[in-house]
Formats: C-alpha cells, structure tokens, sequence
C-alpha cells in the first residue's frame, strides 16, 4: 500500500486541517463551559500536529514528526495544569462556566 | 486507490466527530466524540507512514489526557446537561467569527500547489529507528529541556489541586 502523500495532493491536508483548526476556534468561541473549552484547544493541538506530520511525510524529513512529540509533552503538561486550574475555580465558585471568571474584566 | 478511499472517510469523520464535540450538550459525549477524532486522527498518521506516531498518539491522547478529562468532568459532577446557554447573538457572532477564520485561512492556502518536495520520498521517515536518530542527534537539548516542563508541570498540578496554601 502507498503512503498516503504519494496520492492525496498536499491541498487535502491543509483544508483537512484548517477546517479542524477552524472547528477547535468555534468550540472556543462558542461553548461557556471550561471543560469543552480545553477539549477545543486539544483539538486545535491536533490539526496542527496532523498538518507537521503531513508535511514532514511530504518533505521526507523526520524533523517534523519529532515536533509532534514535543508538542504532545507540551500539551500533556498543559491539561494537567489547565485541569487542576479548572478544579481549583470549581471549588471556589461550584461552577465550571467562564462567564463566572469575570474579576479581570474590564 | 484504497488509501484515497480510506482519506476520504477518515477525513469525513474526523470533521463530523469534530463538530460533534462542539456541538454535544453533555460534556461526557463530548469527551467520547473527542477520542474518537483521535482515533481518526491515528489512522491519518498509520496511512502518511508515521506508525509510531500513531501508537504514541494513541497511547497519550486516548489513553492519558482523555482519561484526565473523564475523571475531571465525573470529580465535578458535570455529567448532565446543566450547561448555562450563552445568547442567541453570542452563538452567531461566534459562527461568523470562526466561519471568517475559515474562508481566510482557505483563501490564504490558494499558492500550495506549487509546493515541489526536494527530497526524495522515503518510506522509513516515521519508523523508530529515524525517528530516535533525530531526536537523539538534533533536539538532544529540547529533548532535556522537555522532561524538566513535565516535573514543573506535575509539581504545578499538584500545588494547584491541595486543599489550601498557606
């Protein structure tokens, strides 16, 4: 079997994860729960981590897979601070909706 | 040909899981929907020839970070649909917002085509061998620097979670 770069245009990838992107920005924009919120950033994480690995596939050069594992210990260390973060402001306001974190807004 | 097949349903569901993950009232269907886009996700990187990727995305996404989210939303007790909905504006503008961001983006991808590899294509790129070579060779010091991110991210989470700080 083909590796898939040698018969998808490159284009597909990029609109595949753009509109992945695209769907990670509208779950942040449009949801008011924290939890869902994160969910949204990890799936942003991911249509970036797709596009690294079809380009380091296009390009034949490993470089870019291994950024992909730099990102994913980025994005392990930062669910497990968001998420202690998100049970600190759970037990302060018995609440998981941003619109309750409103002191720094203007 | 099979592979073009296998995108296209890959593709096609990776974006409805996606969308279901925003779109789902209940915060623990959204969590399923979401390892669910991974799996999908995985198999895009089993199909561009990067399997141990696909084995460590797995194991740390679906396997670790999924299963941090499930325990969080049970420890908060989130598992029924008492979501405060935000208002009909709000929900609007956010989909004009982000269906900009998408026709920009889009718009912006329209020279990719004459992207030409300079490499010849190898099929190895995502094996282990390769793949620890350039770890090991050329980001020894990201690779260092790294694993001290993860103990300041675990002595972060747990100072975070203790019931109180003096």
């Amino acid at each position: 079997m083909n590796s898939a770069i040698q018969v998808i245009p490159l284009e597909w990838y990029l609109l595949l994860s753009t509109v992945l992107f695209t769907i990670g920005v509208l779950g942040v924009l449009f949801r008011r729960n924290a939890i869902i919120i994160f969910m949204s950033i990890e799936l942003m994480l991911n249509a970036v981590n797709l596009l690294l690995v079809a380009f380091s596939s296009f390009l034949s050069d490993s470089k870019g897979q291994v950024f992909v594992f730099f990102i994913m210990a980025v994005a392990a260390a930062e669910v497990a601070v968001g998420l202690a973060i998100l049970m600190m402001v759970y037990r302060n306001t018995k609440s998981s909706d941003i619109n309750t974190l409103n002191k720094l807004k203007w | 040909m099979i592979t073009t097949y296998l995108f296209y349903l890959l593709s096609f569901l990776a974006i409805m899981f996606g969308s279901m993950v925003v779109l789902s009232k209940n915060p623990v269907h959204s969590v399923l929907y979401l390892v669910l886009t991974f799996f999908t996700i995985a198999g895009h990187y089993v199909l561009l020839n990067a399997q141990f990727l696909a084995a460590v995305h797995v194991i740390v996404y679906a396997g670790a970070i999924m299963v941090l989210f499930l325990f969080v939303i049970m420890l908060l007790n989130l598992n029924k649909e008492t979501e405060p909905h935000k208002s009909i504006w709000l929900k609007a503008s956010a989909a004009v917002a982000s269906g900009s961001l998408l026709v920009v983006l889009v718009g912006s991808l329209k020279g990719a085509s004459t992207i030409q590899s300079i490499n010849a294509f190898n099929p190895n790129i995502g094996l282990i061998e390769n793949l620890g070579t350039t770890l090991f060779r050329d980001f020894l010091l990201p690779f260092e620097v790294s694993s001290i991110l993860l103990l300041a991210a675990m002595v972060g989470a747990v100072m975070l979670g203790k019931k109180s700080i003096k």
